[in-house]
């Protein structure tokens, strides 16, 4: 059972001269209690725009959103509130996200206020209980978040978003900003507690580095839609769609050389005129005339490999 | 080969709070040195003193000596230092567009920076512009001329500033992040591409960068700064191969790329102390796990080349 799906999901905005730019497109993806599902993707793929739908923080333009067999998309606002107690979100820059004039306690106990959840003394505990659980220091309630670091305030961020026990969990480049040995803790941090609450995690990032390390499946997207998904072992070692191919060669990694990376021409085109067809067929080293004009879709390939999970959306495959 | 710049026990202060101290770096002809550390090290600074283009003040050269082929250019008047940048020292920032003049076509403008280096007459600098268009892999140059700088995508304004950074055939190229603000496909590219151009003209580069992974694959030599200082240096497969100074072994060991998936990464404790707050002795002690004895009271000398390093207790 899973405890989110996604159904034809999809985003679209304004753009320019009236123009659409199609954010998200026709995303369909589920994730059971417990599994950290890792996003991952180049800027303006629409990682954040898919995160923040799924949320509620911006209304998806179409599909269907279905948390625990309810599609939250038909609910008003009024019946939102209490399902927003299990979904949280994490930011890239938690210092956009604190406000500088609270105490970290008001931050971390805020939405606990907000929901009404115990007395104040309750409250008071709770908030020290998540501090430890985060790894700061008791007497951190009573200062500023413009006296942490960077990698402690996104200890206040996670904090907070564990406040009400939450089930799922978004957290958008949630280590991206942090330097390299701050960004370690905080993985090692986000780990644990995925482990010991049993959180569900969509972890966005466009570093898949990262996505591999803490993702037990992974969804690739390119142009507001996902080119392939499956589970991380798979991804990471047998990647079948060019881009994700693509995007793993192109990450250095120190120790590996780089004889056999395959550098990609050109950039992501514009997503308010998405190529027709697939949509990477202006970049693909191996583009054939249907992808100029067929749109793949998402499917298992035919494989040799019965333990195979992985879906892609690539003409290179036939479907299973 | 003599080397073409040499930095010499520079030190760098903001009031008398010191920004990097006690930094020598030398980069030979043609040869890509990387420049890592975390946030708030000093790489920047460093880089732009050789440009001599800190902001001063508030902050002030306290000593050291920075020669470039051989020439001491803290001792250089500012008409000296005019034509020196830009024309043997070239330097390309992380965000282009803020280094962009958004109302002059790139095409002026890089015609602009030939003019002012090269004794040559418009028509020859709008056709030096195409040329340099060109080799930075701009499709369609000639049209490309006639666009402003936000018409441009991050990664082709990178390279806008790179053709502008190669207009004068600099002998040696710093770039600061040159591909920070890029997506990996595209940072893929634009290193890719100042690497052929370093071997085609032989100019060196001096690469800062916090990618661990950008160095190991691109720089000839490294140099690891960590709280003002160079803790570390040596050619890259050395360095990768057999890092010695605790800090960078801790590096390299935290980053997610040398893990097996789901494991709980070996963790550095404690966060990056910033200038005015860095301790006494090494300044990673507090968060080291092989401290000894003299760590926390006395600073160690940096060994000799090949493989400099400042470190008590260094990895075997
Ligand atoms: N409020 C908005 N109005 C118009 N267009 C938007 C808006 N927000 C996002 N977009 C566009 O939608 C597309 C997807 O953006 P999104 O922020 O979801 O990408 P992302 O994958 O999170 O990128 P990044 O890695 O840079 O965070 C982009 O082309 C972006 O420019
Ligand atoms: N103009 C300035 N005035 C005062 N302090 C400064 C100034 N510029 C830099 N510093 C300080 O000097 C230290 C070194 O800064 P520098 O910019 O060289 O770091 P960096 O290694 O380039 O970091 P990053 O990876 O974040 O770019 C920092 O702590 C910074 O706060
Ligand atoms: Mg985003
Ligand atoms: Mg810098």
């Amino acid at each position: 059972m899973s405890l989110l799906e996604l159904r034809h999901l999809s985003k679209t905005y304004p753009g320019a001269n009236g123009a659409v730019v199609h954010a998200v497109s026709d995303v369909s993806l589920s994730i059971a209690p417990g599994e950290v599902l890792g996003v991952v993707g180049e800027s303006g793929c629409g990682k954040s725009t898919l995160g923040r739908s799924l949320l509620r923080l911006i209304e998806p333009s179409g599909g269907e959103i279905v948390f625990e067999g309810r599609d939250l998309t038909r609910l008003t606002r009024h019946q939102m509130k209490p399902v927003r107690r299990d979904l949280q979100v994490i930011f890239q820059d938690p210092f956009g996200s604190l406000n500088p004039r609270h105490t970290v306690g008001g931050i971390i106990g805020e939405p606990l206020e907000v929901h009404r959840v115990g007395t104040r003394g309750e409250r008071k505990a709770r908030v020290a209980e998540l501090l430890k659980l985060v790894g700061l220091p008791e007497d951190a309630a009573s200062r500023y978040p413009h006296e942490f670091s960077g990698g402690q305030r996104q200890r206040i961020a996670i904090a907070r978003a564990l406040a009400l026990e939450p089930k799922l969990l978004v957290a958008d480049e949630a280590v991206s900003a942090l330097d390299v040995s701050i960004q370690s803790q905080i993985i090692n941090l986000i780990a644990d507690l995925q482990k010991r609450l049993n959180l569900s995690i969509m972890f966005i990032s466009h570093d898949l580095s990262v996505i591999r390390h803490v993702s037990d499946r992974i969804a690739v997207m390119y142009l507001g839609r996902i080119v392939e998904i499956g589970p991380a072992e798979e991804i990471m070692t047998a990647p079948r769609h060019p881009y994700t191919q693509a995007l793993l060669s192109a990450i250095p990694r120190p120790g590996v050389a780089r004889a056999e990376r395959i550098v990609l021409e050109g950039e992501l085109p514009d997503p308010a005129n998405p190529p027709a067809g697939c949509a990477f067929h202006t970049r693909c080293p191996h583009v054939t005339d249907v992808c100029h004009r067929v749109r793949p879709q998402l499917a298992r390939p035919k494989t040799d490999d019965p333990a195979s999970r992985s879906e892609v959306a690539c003409h290179l495959y036939e479907a299973a | 080969m003599s080397d073409l710049l040499t930095i010499e026990e520079l030190e760098i202060a903001v009031g008398n709070r010191p920004v990097i101290e006690g930094v020598s770096l030398s980069i030979r002809p043609g040869e890509m040195l990387g420049l890592v550390g975390e946030s708030g090290c000093g790489k920047s600074v460093t880089a732009l003193a050789i440009m001599r283009l800190l902001a001063e003040p508030p902050m002030r050269i306290v000593k050291g000596a920075i020669r470039f082929e051989g020439e001491d250019i803290l001792s250089l008047e500012e008409r000296e230092l005019e034509e020196l940048r830009g024309d043997r020292i070239a330097m390309i920032f992380q965000e282009p567009m803020t280094s962009l003049n958004p109302v002059f076509t790139i095409g002026n403008q890089i015609a602009e920076v030939v003019l002012l280096h090269r004794n040559v007459g418009r028509q020859a600098a709008e056709a030096r512009a195409v040329d340099l268009l060109t080799r930075v892999g701009i499709p369609a140059p000639e049209t490309a001329m006639g666009r402003y700088p936000h018409q441009l995508s991050g990664g082709q304004r990178q390279r806008v500033m790179i053709a502008m950074a190669l207009a004068c055939d600099p002998k040696l190229l710093i770039a600061d992040e040159p591909t920070t603000a890029l997506d990996v496909t595209v940072q893929a590219q634009i290193l890719e591409l100042i690497d052929n151009l370093r071997r085609e003209t032989g100019m060196a580069v001096l690469l800062i960068t916090h990618d661990l992974g950008v160095v190991s694959q691109y720089c000839d030599r490294v140099a690891v700064m960590y709280g003002g200082r160079v803790v570390e240096e040596a050619p890259s497969a050395e360095l990768f191969a057999h890092p010695r100074h605790r800090y960078t072994e801790a590096l390299l060991r935290t980053i997610p790329a040398s893990n097996p998936p789901g494991v709980e990464l070996p963790a550095i404790p404690g966060t990056v102390p910033p200038p005015g707050r860095r301790p006494a002795g090494c300044a990673f002690h507090p968060r080291c796990h092989a401290m000894v004895e003299p760590c926390a009271t006395i600073l160690p000398g940096l060994t000799e080349p090949p493989h400099r390093i400042r470190c008590w207790n260094p990895a075997a």
